[in-house]
């Protein structure tokens, strides 16, 4: 009897272990590869650039455009527009000064104009700052928006 | 769970189109607090979305949890009249979906 219940409970477990084993690897190594874990999860400007861009050298440049709110009463969705006129992008970078992380987002640009749209989350009034990267340098750009609700955590 | 994507093409000049793309997503960024359990909500976001132009990338976009819900995401790509986009996401969880449509 004993015997039996321990076959049966190693069984189960094994088949658990296996499921899991498949079910947690499979996403992880796709994504891997792919997401910069270090860049969106460090704590300041200067670190998630340079792990993006492998440097956070940035020369100010007008030919980014950005376009973003300057008031933004509601911190939860805040739409931002960034494009340029600069000549072989094929890496744009999104970051917004004072949240926790600062790095919102990454486009990668193989055939198209540097052009990104998306509406953020800010946590408090900051600074939001566009990173471009053209013919091997880095220019940036970066505007002021006021937030009077935050929209990370409460 | 299946999550409903939406898909819009808008053609610019010289080849070029305009592709916005909704997801239904939470975004969850893993820092907010449940308010009566006081927990932690544990991350939940899309981490990844990419632009194909006739099965071919385009654009390929990492998203942060500071992204809004619901994100809109928008980009310009190289396409033509009659050219198929499709855009694919996956987020944190091992979650992903696609959408695709004919630039018109």
């Amino acid at each position: 009897m004993q015997r039996r219940t321990f076959l049966k409970s190693s069984l189960a477990s094994s088949a658990l272990l296996m499921a899991a084993g498949a079910g947690l690897l499979k996403p992880t190594r796709v994504l891997a590869a792919d997401w910069n874990k270090d860049a969106f999860g460090a704590k300041d400007v200067a670190s998630a650039v340079k792990a993006v861009f492998g440097t956070s050298d940035a020369t100010d440049s007008d030919k980014i455009k950005l376009k973003a709110p300057a008031l933004a009463e509601n911190g939860a969705v805040v739409p931002i527009k960034v494009s340029s006129t600069l000549a072989d992008v094929n890496k744009m970078a999104i970051v917004i000064e004072k949240n926790g992380t600062p790095l919102a987002a990454v486009v990668d640009i193989a055939s198209g104009e540097p052009f990104f749209s998306a509406r953020v989350k800010m946590g408090k009034t900051s600074p939001i700052i566009a990173y471009v990267m053209s013919g091997g340098k880095l220019y940036k750009t970066s505007q002021e928006v006021k937030v009077t609700v935050g929209g990370c955590g409460g | 769970m299946a999550r409903t994507m939406k898909m819009k093409i808008k053609k610019k000049d010289n080849g070029i189109a305009e592709v916005l793309c909704l997801v239904n997503h939470p975004m969850e960024t893993g820092l907010r607090k449940d308010k009566k359990t006081k927990e932690l909500i544990p991350a939940h976001h899309i981490q990844k979305m990419l632009f194909d132009v006739n099965g071919k990338n385009a654009a390929d976009v990492s998203l942060a949890g500071s992204i809004s819900k619901n994100p809109l995401i928008g980009v310009h790509v190289k396409a033509n009249s009659g050219d198929t986009i499709k855009v694919s996401w996956s987020d944190n969880k091992g979650e992903s979906g696609s959408a695709e449509k004919k630039v018109p």
